[in-house]
């Protein structure tokens, strides 16, 4: 690049005022300042979740096992899906620095175009975010169990269809006979929380009974992730011995035997503070995505306007850059300390 | 009304047609390196991950993760933020920061992190 960053100038002038000793604008200095800042308290969060998960040791979820779903395919794919989010926002800043690239030939046309690209591409990460969120918050349709012994496991596998609820005693509601098939997952989720089923029969809202018509599970298999009396972390559980623990477990009629998805209270990946962490790093980087989709809108509409090419540079689309970078240079470091290691 | 007393630090950012295209060039050669990087992480993850292998074996994987952020992380900033081009007294600025702050930080929370965990699991929690 030319100009008075690579000019040579001696020491007694450049800081003896009058010039800016970084040779740069006032604005995108500021906006530097600002990300270093930004960037600790980015740090600061990372930091906390690290001490955190090296006090928990073993009992930290993996992320691999955890964040294995992709939209409309289903379970199996390890990390595709985070992997897919990283890409976009990677190819958002690359189209972002080439907005600015356009800016510096004064192409008007380009940074329009390549800004739209990015915000295009800021929306689907956005977008992608709330998927995972979503899933995140509603879990597995097998969920956490705490078995017998007091060991408690997470579940892989493929989860056999309910069919219906074959009602066997009448209660407010639904009358003897009658197979209930709406809602029933949900239901079945909830009761099996809350300690409402007991040796397959399950105890609906009104108060009436009914048996529950499932196929069989396939492959299931339980990964230990916290010591019982008889199961130690690490330890592993297939197919027939799987399915039995697991439904002497959630079909014992106590309840708490079983968490689906997460809250700020509990989650079914691993300890408390997992899923906080998640919210609040996800989440607060989330936001800043959401806010420099905004900035960047706003600064497409001065471009559009004219207003940076009457003033005869484009260094605003500079500065709404630098921050769109430093956006994608958080997630890099997110994905590697959240998803994998 | 034009001022002679104060530098339009803005303007010098300005290339020609030609400097653009090595520019640009460049841009997409560290667009394809990180996407590089990117897949053979998924990859290594996927087939290498924490639940399979353990001992030095994931040890090493996951120091080459860290360092394959950095690699990543410092393309990001020197190119696509373009610090790599700034005065050297602004990017140690920007940088020096880290290395004198975070690293320590970084030290401080884990070594304490673990001993707290050790703690609970000598003493129960």
């Amino acid at each position: 690049m030319a100009g008075h960053a690579t000019k040579e100038i001696d020491a007694a002038t450049l800081w003896g005022g009058k010039i800016s000793p970084f040779s740069t604008s006032y604005g995108k200095l500021m906006m530097w300042f600002f990300l270093v800042s930004d960037a600790l308290t980015f740090g600061g969060l990372l930091i906390a979740y690290g001490y955190t998960r090296h006090s928990a040791q073993d009992a930290w979820p993996i992320g691999e096992e955890t964040f294995n779903s992709m939209p409309f395919l289903g379970h199996g794919y390890p990390l595709l899906y985070v992997a897919l989010m990283t890409f976009i926002l990677i190819v958002s800043s690359v189209t972002m620095v080439l907005a600015v690239e356009a800016g510096h030939r004064m192409d008007q046309k380009g940074v329009v175009k390549w800004m739209i690209a990015t915000i295009i591409g800021g929306f689907f990460f956005v977008g992608s975010q709330a998927w995972e969120w979503s899933h995140f918050i509603h879990g597995t349709e097998f969920g956490k169990v705490e078995l017998v012994d007091g060991s408690q496991a997470i579940v892989s596998g493929h989860f056999g269809e309910i069919e219906n609820f074959e009602v066997i005693e009448a209660g407010h509601h639904h009358k003897k006979g009658e197979k209930i098939t709406e809602d029933v997952m949900h239901e079945f989720q909830h009761a099996a929380a809350a300690g409402h089923i007991t040796a397959g029969i399950i105890t609906l809202h009104d108060g009436s009974k009914a048996k529950i018509n499932k196929k069989d599970d396939e492959h299931m298999e339980l990964i230990i992730k916290k010591d019982g009396l008889k199961h130690k972390v690490g330890e592993k559980m297939m197919e027939k011995e799987a399915v039995e623990a697991y439904y002497k477990a959630i079909y014992s009629g106590t309840p708490n035997k079983v968490i689906y998805g997460a809250n700020l209270e509990q989650n079914e990946y691993g300890p408390q503070q997992y899923g906080q962490f998640f919210f609040f790093i996800t989440g607060f980087h989330g936001f800043h995505v959401f806010s420099g989709v905004i900035i960047n809108i706003i600064i497409l509409l001065g471009v559009i306007m004219g207003t940076y090419h009457k003033r005869g540079h484009y260094e605003m689309v500079e500065k709404t850059g630098l921050y769109w970078h430093f956006v994608d240079l958080v997630w890099v470091f997110v994905f590697t300390f959240f998803y994998l290691v | 009304m034009e001022r002679d007393d104060i530098i339009e630090y803005s303007l010098d950012g300005h290339h020609s047609e030609e400097a653009g295209k090595a520019i640009r060039k460049k841009i997409y050669t560290v667009t394809i390196l990180l996407t590089v990087i990117t897949i053979i992480e998924v990859l290594v993850g996927a087939k290498f991950g924490r639940a399979t292998t353990s001992g030095m074996a994931w040890e090493m994987i996951k120091w080459g993760y860290i360092v394959l952020t950095l690699i990543k992380a410092g393309y990001i900033v020197l190119v696509f933020m373009h610090l790599g081009d700034e005065k050297k007294s602004l990017k140690y600025v920007i940088l020096v920061p880290y290395f004198i702050f975070v690293l320590y930080l970084i030290f401080i929370a884990l070594t304490e992190g673990l001993a707290l965990g050790d703690i609970w699991n000598t003493y129960g929690g």
